[in-house]
């Protein structure tokens, strides 16, 4: 099994946002990058894919020289060599598709993993995006994953329920919370990875076509009342939600 | 020209996340003198779409065959992409469901097109569709400018208004030719399994209570339940309950979990930490109850009861089953 798996590195989601002077854009300062909460699961079930049946896990980003950490953490936990499409641009979901795209179109690969969307944009584009520009099947949004001989069976969340769902392979699949539980890296894992290759390349990234032109915090919700205390409360909470809010 | 809006059916009924994209369009299309509003339906057998005339579609473009009878990826990219090649839209429209999700970013890379995925608001700057979209699970609100025709966004549940602009109009409803191949639909769906007790998703939910570690185990919850029961409404948890394995990840609200914006929200026995509190502080109004009266969760409720939630929430389940009797 050949196995890629794609990932991010995203600011932690215990995060508290600032803006950052241009208005664009977070500011940096002070927030911990991490590797994407949903990229882990897929590089999870990528290793745990290759411990039962062999083979290969590379594992591939766009993004900054500083996405290299999320790239090395990969390597401690188990996959075998990184690939940094290196950039500074802004990508929206295409550019990244794109830039992922050329990269992975043509490699050989039997599956390519990815999370269902990264906790910075919550775009949930380019799992399904990467699958339409190498024309692969592709599941989202999946929580239990089969291998079979050359076809894997997927569960995916949809609103109240699952589906399952039978697929070929070459195949792009994107991770949702639940599908396993992501091991941590162990000193050993971490030693090894200094030796496994990390490989760098500059990239020309492709003009946003959806270009972000502001970024603002939300407005901020006024603390309401505390009704009072204990059961004794209830009556008029119930008061409240009838006639202030109207909302039962 | 104009705007086209992805439908979408399951089990042959159109959605109401649907109506709401159909509404939206019409209001864009003339806000911005953009013409007719078209919607593509694909699917088997779907029933109404003559009936979205009445929300602002002048005309539905029906895909019907077997193979649109599930989701099926591929044949729904088909047909929304020979739909979008026909109309020429300035924009193309898709309901933020489970379905637009995996189905938009398709289209997207198809026609080489922007996508604002999960869009609450939406508007013109000139003729460029500006999108407002929750980022970090709602802790930042971003803008996004789509360059190009046509303009994709997808739309959040809830986050619009079904309105019947042109009630009891009627959209003509045609029949559009799309070759559908079934050696190209690789991913099959082999079953639909419904969650218990078949309650409306959180994401689309007008009611919801949600339980954390104040429930001190798994068999509390059933608090949890006859409260949403009696509200008619969702049960959510916090992520700590989630990764406690006391609930399933389909019910976790925040960050990592839904993005959610119901009428009410019921929050018992969760502090509140950020992560929670950036998926669901864009509810219209937010019910409180927490033994700790510091709680982060009681800075943004509107409002609040400090105690036990094992007194006070069968307290409110009863006075709240009362009320159903008097009404």
């Amino acid at each position: 099994m050949k196995i890629a798996v794609c990932l991010k590195q995203v600011p932690s989601t215990d995060t508290r946002i600032k803006i950052a002077a241009d208005g664009k854009r977070i500011d940096p300062a002070g927030v911990t990058f991490v590797t994407n909460p949903y990229d882990e699961f897929a590089l999870e079930e990528a290793i745990r894919i290759k411990e039962a049946k062999g083979g290969e896990v590379v594992v591939f980003s766009a993004g900054g020289s500083g996405t290299v950490a999320a790239l090395r953490n990969a390597l401690a936990v188990g996959a075998d060599s990184a690939v940094l499409l290196k950039t500074d641009a802004d990508l929206d979901g295409l550019g990244a598709a794109r830039l992922l795209a050329a990269e992975l179109g043509g490699k050989g690969f039997d599956l390519i993993l990815c999370g269902k969307q990264a906790v910075d944009d919550d775009a949930a584009q380019v799992g399904p995006m990467l699958a339409e520009l190498l024309d692969l099947p592709c599941a989202t949004v999946v929580v239990k994953l089969e291998l079979g001989d050359g076809a894997a069976k997927a569960t995916r969340e949809i609103e109240g329920g699952v589906e399952s769902l039978e697929l070929p392979l070459p195949a792009v699949i994107a991770a949702q919370k639940g599908l396993n539980e992501p091991r941590y890296a162990s000193l050993k894992g971490i030693m090894a990875a200094k030796k496994k290759p990390v490989e760098e390349r500059a990239v020309e990234a492709p003009a946003p076509l959806a270009e972000v032109v502001s970024l603002a915090l939300p407005p901020a919700r006024q603390a309401g009342k505390i009704v009072g205390e204990g059961a004794a409360a209830v009556p008029e909470l119930v008061r409240l939600l009838r006639e202030e809010a109207k909302v039962i | 020209m104009g705007i086209l809006v992805f439908v979408e059916a399951r089990d042959g009924q159109i959605r109401s996340t649907s109506l709401e994209a159909v509404s939206e369009a019409r209001r864009l299309a003339d806000a911005g003198s953009a013409g007719e509003v078209t919607a593509v339906v694909p699917g088997r057998g779907v029933q109404g779409a003559d009936a979205l005339g009445a929300y602002g579609a002048d005309r539905a473009w029906t895909v019907d065959h077997e193979l649109l009878a599930r989701y099926q990826p591929e044949s729904f990219v088909a047909s929304v992409a020979a739909a979008a090649q026909k109309a020429s839209p300035r924009a193309l429209l898709f309901p933020a469901s489970a379905m637009g999700r995996d189905l938009a970013p398709r289209v997207a890379a198809k026609l080489g097109a922007g996508l604002a995925s999960d869009c609450t608001h939406l508007d013109w700057q000139g003729t460029a569709l500006v999108a407002t979209r929750p980022v970090y699970a709602g802790k930042a609100i971003q803008t996004v400018r789509l360059a190009g025709t046509p303009a994709l966004a997808s739309l959040r549940p809830r986050a619009f208004t079904a309105t019947e602009h042109r009630a009891g109009a009627k959209a003509a409803v045609e029949p559009l030719a799309v070759t559908l191949d079934a050696g190209r639909a690789r991913v099959r769906v082999t079953e639909i399994g419904a969650s218990e007790g078949g309650r409306v998703d959180l994401t689309e939910a007008e009611v919801i209570v949600s339980g954390g570690r104040g429930l001190r185990g798994p068999e509390h919850f059933h608090l949890i339940e006859e409260l949403a029961e009696a509200l008619g409404g969702t049960v959510g948890a916090s992520r700590a309950v989630v990764d406690a394995g006391w609930r399933p990840h389909a019910e976790q609200v925040g960050q990592t979990g839904k993005t959610v914006s119901p009428k009410l929200y019921v929050a018992i026995g969760i502090s509140g930490a950020i992560q929670h509190l950036a998926g669901m502080s864009s509810a219209r109004c937010i019910v409180a109850v927490n033994k700790d009266p510091e709680a982060p969760i009681f800075k943004i409720a509107d409002y609040g009861i400090v105690g036990d939630a094992f007194e006070i929430v069968p307290a409110l389940t009863e006075a709240l089953k009362g009320l159903r009797v008097h009404s």
